[in-house]
């Protein structure tokens, strides 16, 4: 490290520390201006509670103080108002959730309540804030990548299991971990869904489940995924580092209101782009847009010889930058609704929701012209542009999530686990989120549709839906037969048992005409999706498991659009990494730094083509290569015989030949 | 029938994976070195952290149970060809139906006073590895003795933590021997531009102890010292075979075997690094230690003892490698010093780091061979036009066939029938253009190998 690399490492440490202190530096004072809420009846109500409760114009020192306070005033103003209700009667003309207080108002009067009453020198200087947080932060990380600039072109792996940031954790720890935070995030989704205990009840019984089919159906208990873990406690900074992303999700999706500061610095940005305040959610695309770029220049630092590399990162600086942060703020400011373009259902799991298509369909042209876009995503761009290119067009070259993890997350790439258990795991877990992804979003468009009448209702929906289901899954099944598409024997029969089972209930519904969608009602449904794949998975478990489980563990577990991404890849592209004759020599790189876990070398030592589901096209196994092995590459030529060995040197009964 | 092998190496790893495949013999693999096979071409990328010694396993514990491949860690001390057994240091003897010996090579070392003191060591083995751990703390510079492909690995392992390394090369350039002039040239001028003090036709005279039983420093043959902590003997490899030295087995640098890879002895086979042809292809050497070809003696011989004799045939010469940044492939018949009936169309980019070598016979017209440094070229293709003979004007105007650089690389196709157009007084124009189509139509081609 160079004496200007330290300066710049010494600049970003400040910038994270007062990025993190500035969460404690205000103090709160509740006050008639800073109840940020516009309910007269409500507004009315929570100050008249707090000034019985002394808590107008007392100065409380920390959020978590204020926060409690006030939550004992809402508690109290809620139940005063239901007794009025009953007592007096809803006022005329007034709602009766407009006039009492319902639970699921409280979450943002208490965010936006408790940042409008701080005061200190965050919230009085807020931009001279962002520039001592971010702003060094991002100063202090060009400081230290642009030396980098100067080093010859060339692989750059020099010492990454030596670094206690890059090194990886034990297989003890890094289970401890997931099993942690799962059963954390599981308990917490009792109280998230109101004590309800389907859910998370189901998700625990799933998950036991397919524990139990990698364990005994398929036997792999003695098959420890070692291949990922380091075999000590050194690698700290990596476990400090992923306590933090972690501890930053938890506060983002369900704790808001402890990271108000963080708002509050991102206000004037926000103001400027799109003239409303900055919501959590700005902050969140600010700080992700911002790790992107900066990564980014580290990406161009370290594989400055490889072209395709340079182009791919530009690419997912672009798209994270125009498409995802500023457009959307942009068309805010000009009345249209927030919109990314480029994200894609399933993953943009709300796009089908109610609110969201109303949103679209009452904004006039443009409006239509996004439903339409996004809609067309689906069904053509996903399976043309990946029969063309494979599935990396969007993992690697257009998502955001795939952005963050192939700029932030590249240093962890190497974490990944490459044990067949692994991928086993992996297979399951990614197809059952698709299936959920599926059923939530039908439950959706089904609530839409009236019961009886129309031509389309909800009895047509679920007879063409047994239709569909039956005949994609006679489909497979006889593909399969004949030896066309390669899974086990078991993954064929869950696919026939869920199958069954989806129908067998849509046939009861139909019978009944009950109204339900798989026994349950879409709201529910779509609140535990939400609150596990869209929050705890996604974020969670997705990006603060980097440092511990490798960059991609969303990606490759749990991104339902790479789950159909991959089944197109998978069954019908020109996609695939060749292997270039018998020049392998085993050495293990590119399975090393194959950030979704592929055994890239299984194939490559045995002159095999690389047809993976999974495998999101970012080049760097080929980069990494240091025979000049592998190449990405599309091919119409033989797409249904990609992954012959076919190009291997190999034995025949008949005679020794190199093909 | 009971198989067994010595030597974990890829040759008998592959050897047994094979006889499983085509068998149900029972199989017992027999190393002293390690429990398990790991990828001794990636012992430097352990040392530089790139991988874990797990990382360069290719396969996981479990595939030998599940294989039912059995797994020896222990050395063979002696074998017992009459009574077919093997004898180890530690545990009880085994008998064997068949052996295969496969027990690779060890670094050369030439009778250098001092060649034996701690501090010295070449790179082959997990252990020597070890050595140059221990011996790295603290180290303010290391000596290299040897210019081929370990020696600059080794120089690149030090180079990576950053201590100073002198690389002491006996030719005028280096690997000369095998590289052509401006490849060799051009490896050169990339070892120094990574500061590493690469001295030029160098020998080592003697490492010099320093009170201790341990290595300070080095005189070479030009009367210099240079002081250093570890010295790194890298002058080549030879079969690792002094065990066998009265069994009865023939040997001469390394265990005799003919074209099915059978010694002298009945039911005894030799395969990989110490296996020597009695009777090599023409343009092969008898020993060639090098990944590949024990790969392919492996699978060979598990079809001899499997299915039905087959010879050994190891193709079209071709190998790689990487020089620091530069990586290196062969195809075909490049000699350093080229024959009378050999030319060459030669192109060399700007930057000094990227060069292609088109070989061809200047009677016949044929390709003889490819040499890359900094580019990647497609095996089969090329392997396809050497096997055919195919006149080098055909070669050149499809270039683009064989070209395998990444995506958005640029294309030197162009530049290279350039050369050969102005060296031939010939206005050839490029057909075909890099890509897999193309390459794989060329490929599938009827009427070819
Ligand atoms: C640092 C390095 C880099 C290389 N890079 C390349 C490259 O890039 N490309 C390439 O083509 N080739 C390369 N090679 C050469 C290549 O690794 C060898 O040709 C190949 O490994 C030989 O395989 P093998 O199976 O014949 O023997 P080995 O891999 O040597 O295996 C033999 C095994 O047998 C064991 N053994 C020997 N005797 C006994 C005994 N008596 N009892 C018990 N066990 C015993 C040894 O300990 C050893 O583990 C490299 C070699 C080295 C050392
Ligand atoms: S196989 Fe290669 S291209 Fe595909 S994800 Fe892995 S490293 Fe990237
Ligand atoms: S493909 Fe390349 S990186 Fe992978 S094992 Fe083979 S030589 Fe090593």
């Amino acid at each position: 490290m160079t004496l200007i690399q330290k300066i710049g490492l010494g600049i970003f440490i400040i910038g994270l520390l007062i990025f993190t202190a500035s969460l404690g530096l205000d103090k709160y004072e509740l006050s008639a201006d800073s109840l940020s809420i516009s309910n007269e009846y409500h507004a009315a109500e929570i100050l008249e509670v707090a000034e019985q409760e002394g808590m107008l114009g007392q100065t409380y020192s920390s959020s978590f103080d204020f926060i409690s306070a006030f939550k004992g005033v809402l508690k109290k103003a809620q139940t005063s108002l239901n007794t009025k209700a009953k007592e007096n009667g809803v006022p005329e003309g007034v709602g009766e959730w407009d006039y009492k207080m319902g639970d699921w108002v409280l979450k943002d009067y208490i965010l936006f309540t408790t940042k409008k009453s701080a005061t200190g020198p965050v919230s009085n200087n807020p931009a001279l804030f962002l520039f001592l947080s971010i702003g060094l932060g991002i100063i202090g990380g060009l400081i230290y990548i642009f030396p980098k600039f100067k080093l010859f072109p060339g692989i750059k792996n020099d010492r990454i299991y030596h670094r206690p940031m890059t090194k990886g954790i034990q297989f003890s720890v890094r289970s401890f971990f997931l099993l942690a935070t799962t059963v954390g995030i599981l308990l917490y989704g009792v109280y998230y869904m109101g004590n309800e205990y389907f859910w998370p009840a189901l998700t625990a019984v799933v998950a036991l489940l397919i524990i139990a089919i990698i364990w005994f159906v398929e036997d792999q208990r003695k098959r420890q995924p070692a291949r990922s873990a380091s075999v000590d406690f050194s690698g700290w900074l990596g476990i400090l580092t992923g306590a933090y992303l972690i501890g930053f999700y938890v506060l983002l999706y369900w704790k808001a209101e402890y990271i108000t500061p963080w708002m509050i610095i991102a206000d004037p940005l926000s103001l400027s782009l799109s003239g409303n305040e900055a919501s959590q959610w700005f902050l969140y695309g600010t700080l992700y847009t911002v790790i992107v770029l900066v990564m980014g220049v580290r990406m161009f630092t370290k594989y400055m010889h490889n072209r395709y590399q340079l182009i791919r990162t530009g690419s997912v600086m672009f798209f994270q930058t125009a498409i995802a942060f500023l457009l959307p703020e942009i068309l805010v400011r000009l009345n249209y609704p927030y919109y990314d373009f480029k994200n894609i259902w399933p993953l943009n799991y709300t796009f089908f929701f109610d609110w969201n298509i109303q949103n679209l369909v009452n904004s006039g042209g443009l409006g239509i012209f996004m439903l339409g876009w996004g809609i067309a995503l689906v069904v053509l761009g996903v399976p043309l542009i990946t029969y063309f290119y494979g599935k990396r067009w969007y993992c690697s070259w257009v998502c955001g999530c795939g952005g963050l993890a192939e700029t932030l997350g590249d240093p962890y790439r190497q974490l990944s686990d490459k044990s067949l258990n692994a991928w086993k795991i992996e297979r399951w877990i990614i197809h059952l989120v698709l299936v959920f992804a599926v059923i939530m979003t039908m439950g959706v468009l089904y609530s839409f549709l009236p019961k009886e009448g129309a031509w389309f209702n909800q009895r047509t929906f679920l007879g063409l839906m047994i239709v569909l289901l039956l005949g994609a899954m006679s489909f497979v099944y006889l593909r399969w037969r004949k030896d066309r598409f390669n899974f086990s024997t078991l993954g064929i029969l869950a696919g026939w048992a869920v199958t069954l089972i989806l129908v067998g209930v849509s046939a009861y519904h139909l019978g009944t005409g009950d109204g339900k969608f798989l026994f349950m009602s879409s709201g529910v449904t779509r609140q535990w999706y939400g609150f596990l794949i869209g929050a705890g998975f996604a974020g969670v478990v997705g990006t603060g498991f980097y440092p511990l489980m490798g960059n991609r563990v969303w990606c490759r577990f749990g991104c339902p659009l790479a789950a159909y991404l991959g089944l197109v890849q998978k069954f019908k592209s020109r996609f695939r990494i060749t292997t270039n004759g018998g020049q392998c020599i085993s050495c293990g790189n590119c399975s090393t730094y194959c950030e979704m876990g592929i055994d890239v070398r299984w194939y490559a030592q045995r002159g095999q083509d690389i047809v993976r589901s999974s495998c999101v096209g970012c080049g760097i196994c080929s980069a990494v290569c240091p025979r000049g092995v592998l190449r990405l590459e599309n091919s119409a030529m033989d797409v249904n015989t990609r992954a012959t060995e076919l190009r291997a040197l190999h034995i025949t009964e008949e005679e020794v030949s190199i093909i | 029938m009971h198989i067994a092998i010595i030597g974990n190496g890829i040759s008998g790893i592959t050897a047994a994976r094979f006889i499983r495949k085509l068998s149900d013999h029972q199989v017992t693999v027999i190393s002293a070195e390690s429990k398990y096979f790991f990828s001794r071409t990636a012992l430097m990328y352990i040392y530089m952290g790139h991988m874990r010694e797990v990382d360069t396993q290719p396969y996981e514990p479990w595939f030998w149970e599940k294989n039912r491949i059995g797994l020896v860690q222990d050395y063979v001390k002696e074998v017992d060809t009459q009574g077919k057994a093997l004898h180890f240091t530690k545990q009880e003897p085994l008998k064997y139906d068949k052996l295969i010996i496969a027990c690779g090579s060890k670094p050369n070392k030439f009778g250098w006073p001092g060649q034996d003191l701690k501090g010295v060591g070449g790179l082959y083995s997990l252990q020597d590895l070890q050595a140059m751990e221990e011996g790295s703390e603290g180290l303010q510079r290391a000596v290299i003795v040897g210019g081929g492909l370990i020696g600059i690995e080794m120089a690149e392992m030090f180079h990576s933590r950053n201590i100073p390394v002198t690389l002491l090369v006996r030719e005028k350039s280096y690997w000369n021997m095998v590289l052509p002039k401006e490849e060799s040239e051009m490896v050169n001028r990339h070892i120094k531009e990574h500061h590493i003090d690469l001295r030029l036709e160098t020998e080592l005279k003697e490492i010099v102890d320093d009170g201790t039983g341990k290595a300070c420093a080095v005189i070479t043959n030009k009367g210099e010292r240079i002081d250093c902590g570890y010295v790194g003997l890298t002058a080549g490899v030879s079969p690792n075979i002094a065990y066998l030295k009265d069994t009865g087995i023939e040997t001469q640098k390394g265990i005799l075997v003919n074209d099915y890879l059978e010694t002298n002895i009945p039911d005894i086979y030799a395969i990989g690094d110490c296996a020597q042809l009695r009777e090599p292809r023409p343009g092969r050497r008898p020993i060639e230690a090098v990944w590949y070809t024990g790969r392919m003696m492996g699978e060979t011989l598990a079809y001899t003892i499997c299915k039905k004799p087959v010879a050994y045939d190891p193709g079209i010469w071709f190998n790689s490698a990487k020089f620091l940044d530069i990586e290196y492939q062969v195809y075909g018949d490049i000699q350093s010093k080229a024959p009378e009936n050999h030319a060459a169309v030669y192109w060399e980019h700007k930057d000094g780091r990227k060069s292609v070598r088109i070989v061809y016979d200047k009677n016949s017209g044929a390709v003889l061979g490819f040499n890359l440094m900094g580019v990647r070229y497609r095996h089969e293709v090329c392997e396809k036009w050497l096997a055919e003979q195919t006149p080098i004007e055909k070669v050149l105007t499809n270039l683009g066939l064989a070209n395998f650089d990444p995506e958005f690389y640029d294309e030197y196709e162009q530049d290279i029938l350039a050369i050969y157009n102005q060296q031939a007084g010939k206005n050839l124009i490029l057909k075909k253009r890099r890509g897999l189509s193309r390459a794989l139509e060329f490929l599938q081609k009827t009427g070819s190998a």
